[in-house]
């Protein structure tokens, strides 16, 4: 018997999506990566602290722009946020599209003070109310709040997911903290990738250890979504099944082989932190691909159940 | 609010002459797909093969021939099921999905943007794009018509009264009178699919009399409301976000210990 999940049509949520998933959870990660260095970490650590705020102002902005050119009607973006009819504002709380619309926009704002800050410690803005962004008590209550929106940024994209009726996606509820843990391995990646070239980052073995346990977690996380699929998980039984089990591979084994030092050389090239900060950034990616595609390929034509 | 209006779909009269589908197009001004090119399914007597945001009535062909002069050949003429608790409302982030004083559910073509989340949500993947509008669109139940006090045009065509509209409570009636009928007849098959107020969604304000299981229908045979998961998946999210947090202060405070160390080690060096 079909799960009643196969019943249902896919939204045509392709490339875009994937995308503005990927974006959107490195930039929550990056802000909250920011924020914990900011608060928690050493004057040393100011240069990567810049960049990810940097980085999560440029996710914010992109991952808006996706999701208004995905639209049916791009033109009428703002009807998520203010009622076309009466002007109110729009808002459900138990739509996690509605949610999601106000909270990308907060995340928004709170990436562009951050970054402004940022701008003005980097001598690349000498506006003096910049300045006040990236002193205290301001600069504290951005990193907080910010974070905070971060963390939701990352996660709710895949709860967003579940709360559908689609195969693998509603099948379980581990996707949203399944995208959180992901986009939080996938942005320190990037931030250890980028720092390399920062000539001022002093180390990153903190952020490489963070990875490590992320990815310890999100492997755990990714069993125990697929187990939770139960007989939904068919819709893995074909080439996606392939694609899943890279993801485990390059995505989260090979980078912890590498992390933990049990992989130092493949085929007489050596394995440094970069190289696995690159598998964690594929894999993070491809992770999308593999939970959205299969999913969207499911459907009902005439009477019949279609799947790949 | 006035009284709540239906539609009962019997499939066991249904001809599969797609005049419901002819009627609808006709009356809501559809588009034809492929610009009227005949498009041929190629893998049954169907050629329409789906509901869409262009096609709000569709009639099912459920051919199940698997030797010759041995088979059965069911229609339903498939529509949305305006359910009494809407997944479709529920998750639509700009409002544009409503309830009708008819106890309908109608998509506000002015106000939809095209984001798609009513789609996935439905459990019955009735709605979808309207390549001409880019907004979701399915059937109305003839709000139009009906806000004049007239039948929706595809019951109004329906020449074998497969599909019958009025007050949902007297559809109930008339179809469980036919269920009993049937039985009595020999078709012991026959049941109804979301007439029960009960029943998943609260019921269907579109139900319909089946011969077999729904999934032969390509119907899901418990349709549940897309927010189900809402608080296990967000919680679990927040429970992440907390462990992660976590993880991030021992990070840092593994290092903080690391650097302590160093330093004394540095100062006793120099101490020697």
């Amino acid at each position: 018997m079909q799960p009643d999940t196969f019943f249902t049509r896919p939204p045509h949520w392709q490339w875009y999506i994937i995308f503005y998933f990927f974006i959107g959870g490195i930039a929550g990660g990056c802000f909250f990566l920011s924020a914990l260095l900011q608060l928690f970490g050493r004057r040393a650590d100011r240069p990567i602290i810049r960049l990810g705020y940097y980085i999560a102002f440029l996710g914010a902005v992109i991952s808006g722009i996706l999701l208004v050119i995905d639209l049916g009607r791009p033109d009428r973006f703002w009807h998520m946020m203010i009622q076309s009819k009466t002007g109110q504002p729009m808002f459900k709380y138990w739509s996690p599209m509605s949610v999601g619309a106000w909270g990308l926009l907060l995340f928004g704002g709170f990436a562009f003070l951050a970054a402004l800050g940022a701008a003005y410690e980097d001598g690349r803005l000498r506006w003096r109310l910049a300045g006040r962004l990236a002193e205290r008590p301001l600069s504290t209550i951005i990193a907080l709040a910010g974070g905070v929106m971060g963390f939701f940024l990352a996660g709710y994209t895949g709860v967003l997911l579940s709360v559908s009726n689609r195969p693998i996606w509603a099948d379980s509820s581990w996707l949203g903290i399944l995208y959180l843990l992901s986009g939080a391995s996938s942005a320190a990646a990037l931030l250890i990738l980028l720092s390399r070239r920062i000539p001022a980052v002093a180390d990153v073995h903190g952020l490489e250890r963070f990875d490590k346990y992320v990815l310890v977690l999100e492997l755990i996380a990714l069993v125990i979504f697929v187990i939770t699929l139960g007989s939904a998980a068919r819709a893995f039984l074909n080439a996606w099944g392939a694609v899943l089990v890279f993801v485990v591979l390059a995505g989260i084994l090979v980078p912890l082989l590498i992390g933990f030092g049990r992989m130092r050389q493949f085929r007489g090239r050596t394995l440094t932190a970069g190289t696995a900060a690159a598998f964690v950034l594929l894999g993070g990616f491809m992770l999308r691909v593999v939970t959205i595609l299969p999913s969207e390929q499911v459907r009902v034509v005439g009477s019949r159940v279609v799947r790949p | 609010m006035a009284e709540a209006m239906g539609f009962f779909t019997d499939t066991t009269v249904c001809i599969g002459c797609k005049a419901c589908e002819v009627a609808c197009k006709n009356w809501n001004q559809l588009p034809a797909r492929e610009g009227g090119q005949p498009e041929m399914s190629g893998q049954s007597y169907d050629n329409t093969l789906r509901l869409s945001g262009s096609t709000w009535r569709h009639v099912k062909f459920v051919e199940q021939f698997d030797a010759p002069y041995e088979g059965r050949w069911l229609m339903l003429s498939d529509v949305c099921k305006h359910c009494v608790q809407a997944g479709c409302i529920e998750v639509c982030p700009t409002g544009a999905i409503i309830r009708t004083e008819f106890d309908t559910v109608v998509i506000q073509s002015d106000v939809c943007n095209g984001c798609r989340t009513c789609i996935a949500a439905c459990p019955f993947g009735v709605i979808d794009i309207n390549e001409v509008s880019g907004t979701a669109q399915k059937c109305t139940l003839c709000y139009d018509r009906m806000s004049v006090g007239l039948e929706p045009a595809c019951s109004k065509a329906c020449p074998t009264d497969s599909i019958q509209f009025g007050p949902i409570e007297e559809l109930r009636k008339r179809a469980g009178a036919r269920v009993e009928q049937l039985k009595a007849a020999g078709e012991t098959r026959a049941r109804l699919y979301g007439a029960d107020p009960e029943g998943p969604v609260g019921g269907l304000n579109a139900f319909f009399l089946l011969v077999d299981e729904p999934e032969v229908y390509g119907l899901p045979p418990e349709p549940t409301l897309p927010s189900r998961n809402l608080a296990t998946s967000a919680a679990l999210s927040v429970a992440g976000a907390a462990v992660v947090g976590a993880v991030g202060l021992v990070t840092l405070r593994h290092r903080r210990m690391q650097d302590v160390a160093e330093k004394e080690t540095t100062s006793e060096e120099q101490a020697h």
